[in-house]
């Protein structure tokens, strides 16, 4: 089956995982094969990925999981337009960081846990974009989770990159729990967890009963009518979706989407998780990873329209999340937080888009972002490489001229993220714009000025590392990467220059259309609506106003400069958050396990362990009084117990 | 006339005697020929019932009764020849080991 044509699919899944298997296992002692298995199985899903998006490779058959009688669970692979793009994302920019780490990483002794863990993730993410239910993909959604973790804790000896693993695991193992009762809960209204988009029409959008409760009236016939789908209320002979439930549900699936890709509560992790080697920053916390819950609220988008409440609380908190990490990035000063922000505040947009309506429009801007973001994290590995391991952006300085070819494309990445005409992030960001405007013209300032603020930053970033003199001995003398680290960086520079033109969007625009179309919402007939697009002033005039501000304003302030002019107490401390959370939920976290503490020393060890110990001692202190060694007591007592059965058994009725 | 009942008589008294001298006894010689005189007063409730009910099993069991009377007092006195010899008494005031 795995050798035919048909069951070419799989090795997308098993080769990844193989040799995350082998190396773990067997090379962990052999770097050079670890590095082979993972690059190869990389390159060679790759290939399939091309195979698939070319459609010569077929759907494969969906395997049974698990089966009960009101659950079955399948794995299986969609793949429709959407994740034939996030696969070729995946795959494409995972093998770039692949080879790149191969030369990144050429100097640590622990290369082969390294690559292990690039393919626990490769297996993970390709799981998550292929899952065609939400267990499926909750089951690799948390194996993302997990490779997350292990390469964020990498360098485990140092304590801070311990810390921000464990803090990454913790916040989203909250959000996922969010994330679980949302998958449960529509399991429970609707008898299934699919996400093909047919189903998601059949057993959903169109008020036929589930199969779940099919199957409990068949099962148990005597139960008279078979029990209602507690989403739809009846509202005078009308049937419609319950408001509440709808809610709760969008929120709560949601909730996932919040942690995996660090929306506002939950955003603490993704900055600290830059401890992590370079390469990890660029595949998993920029690029896929990340952008796997934009991914998974596109997948379930039809669902997301039963709560119009719900779409106004994505678009809110997409939006929030973008301007305020967007503030944060202003006053940072190592070279990856940037990113790391940058990064935020980029997942905002696709979020907000996602929340205005525009899943289309979401998933450009994470194609495109997934090139140029992952293009500034390599090139920022690059620099970071050149100057053995200087992060600090004041500490650099006057690299371009030593460093020309990092330079170029880091240039060109930030280019295409602040949206620089012609640019791909020029394209997918005025799409979301123009998305945002047509929900509510408040999201598409917001958006607007979150646009000025990239531009500000990355502007202050490339004229402080890049441009002036040398401020430190070690900026002096970079020397540029070798090839197998450049070749990576060029690759991603020119997707990124064209990254929007060559029909991204208007391919997720037919996706789009298409499940639409599918689950009902746009009926047959019905003309679909096109790309939304602005007015010159609207569309053209104010993104250009906004990244030539931008630019001009941060060229003003910085160049030239040894020290920051700027100095805003609450941007540099990310508005207080980590010490908030240590005060608030960690300290209050604390106090309640001060509490179980001492139930467990008083209650449960002091009442019920070691009490039960001295009642038995002290009952025995008390019986011991019994033995006086008297042989005649004994005899006596002997003979009165004697004379009492006696009377007990004859004469006692 | 002489009843059952009267034998049973003789046999209880004889019984709560040795009884009460058990356990109020101290030498341990002594509460051992009570220990025997409650083992008789047994005897002789099984040898009137067995021949006031007219049947003869009463009457041998008490020859087993005997013998192994005879074999225990063998052992009794043996122990407490030891005993004697071990501890130069045989007032059981003073074998107080197992008290705590």
């Amino acid at each position: 089956m795995l050798f035919s044509p048909s069951g070419l699919a799989w090795w997308l899944l098993i080769l990844p995982l193989l040799s995350a298997i082998a190396t773990l296992v067997y090379l962990h002692r052999k770097p050079g094969s670890a590095i082979f298995a993972s690059v190869g199985s990389a390159a060679v899903c790759f290939l399939i990925a091309l195979a698939v998006t070319a459609g010569s490779v077929p759907e494969p058959q969906p395997l049974e999981w698990m089966s009960f009688p009101t659950l079955h669970i399948e794995v299986g692979m969609i793949f429709d337009s959407l994740s034939r793009g996030m696969l070729l994302v995946v795959t494409g920019v995972g093998l770039l960081v692949h080879i790149f780490s191969i030369g990144y990483m050429a100097h640590d002794k622990a290369k082969a846990r390294f690559f292990g863990g690039l393919s626990i993730f490769m297996f993970s993410m390709t799981g998550i974009v292929l899952a065609t239910n939400l267990i499926m993909l909750f089951f690799f959604w948390e194996g993302v989770g997990l490779s997350s973790y292990l390469l964020i804790g990498f360098w485990f000896t140092r304590e801070s990159a311990a810390a921000a693993a464990n803090k990454a695991f913790v916040c989203n193992r909250l959000a996922d729990f969010g994330f679980m009762i949302g998958i449960l809960l529509l399991w429970w209204l609707t008898g299934s967890v699919s996400i093909r988009t047919a189903d998601l029409q059949a057993e959903f959008l169109h008020v036929a009963p589930s199969t779940t409760y099919h199957a409990l009236a068949t099962a148990n016939p005597s139960t008279e009518p078979a029990p209602k789908n507690p989403l739809l209320i009846e509202n005078g002979g009308v049937t419609e979706v319950s408001k509440t439930l709808a809610l709760i549900l969008v929120v709560s699936l949601f909730m996932g989407c919040m942690g995996k890709s660090a929306m506002f509560p939950f955003h603490v992790w993704l900055p600290d998780a830059m401890e992590g080697p370079t390469p990890v920053s660029a595949l998993i916390h920029a690029a896929t990873m990340v952008a796997a819950g934009v991914y998974m609220l596109c997948r379930v988008y039809p669902l997301l329209l039963l709560s119009p409440a719900g779409m106004w609380f994505i678009a809110f908190i997409g939006c929030f999340t973008a301007i305020f990490a967007a503030l944060i990035a202003v006053q940072q000063n190592d070279i990856k937080r940037i990113l790391a922000y940058s990064t935020l505040s980029q997942l905002g947009y696709m979020v907000m888009a996602v929340g205005c309506r525009g899943p289309a429009a979401a998933m450009f801007h994470l194609t495109t972002h997934a090139f140029f973001k992952a293009l500034l994290f390599l090139a920022a590995g690059s620099v970071i490489h050149a100057l053995s391991d200087e992060q600090d952006i004041w500490r650099m300085g006057g690299l371009w001229r030593k460093i020309p070819l990092t330079f170029v494309t880091f240039l060109l990445g930030m280019l295409a993220l602040i949206g620089f005409p012609g640019f791909a992030g020029f394209f997918s960001k005025d799409l979301i714009l123009a998305v945002a405007y047509s929900a509510h013209p408040a999201f598409f300032w917001v958006g607007a000025f979150t646009a000025f603020l990239t531009a500000f930053y990355m502007t202050r970033l490339v004229v402080v590392a890049f441009f002036g003199k040398a401020r430190t001995e070690a900026a002096q003398h970079p020397h540029e990467s070798g090839l197998v680290m450049t070749i990576p960086l060029i690759i991603l520079a020119v997707l990124s220059v064209v990254g929007g033109f060559i029909g991204i969007g208007a391919f997720y625009h037919g996706w789009s259309v298409d499940q639409l179309r599918t689950t009902g919402l746009l009926p047959a007939g019905t003309e679909p609506v096109g790309l939304p697009e602005l007015d010159f002033v609207r569309g053209t005039l104010v993104p250009l106003i906004m990244v030539f501000g931008g630019i001009g304003l941060a060229f003003v302030l910085y160049r030239g400069r040894d020290r920051d002019p700027l100095n805003i107490r609450v941007l540099r401390h990310k508005f207080y958050f980590d010490e908030f959370y240590d005060n608030s939920l960690v300290g209050g976290q604390q106090l309640f396990a001060r509490f179980l503490g001492w139930i467990d020393d008083w209650v449960l060890e002091g009442m019920i362990l070691r009490g039960s110990a001295y009642l038995s001692v002290g009952v025995g202190e008390l019986l011991k009084l019994l033995q006086t060694g008297s042989l005649q007591t004994y005899a006596f007592v002997l003979s009165i117990g004697g004379a009492l059965l006696i009377y007990f058994t004859l004469f006692a009725h | 006339m002489i009843t059952l009942n009267h034998y049973l008589a003789v046999a209880a008294v004889l019984f709560v005697i040795g009884l009460m001298g058990v356990i109020m006894r101290r030498n341990l010689l002594v509460i051992y020929m009570s220990l025997e005189m409650m083992l008789q007063a047994a005897n002789l409730t099984f040898v009137a019932f067995a021949r006031f009910n007219g049947r003869i099993d009463g009457q041998i069991f008490v020859f087993f009764v005997i013998t192994v009377a005879a074999a225990e007092v063998a052992v009794g006195l043996a122990l407490i020849v030891a005993l004697y010899r071990l501890r130069q008494t045989t007032q059981v005031d003073a074998l107080t080991t197992l008290k705590f």
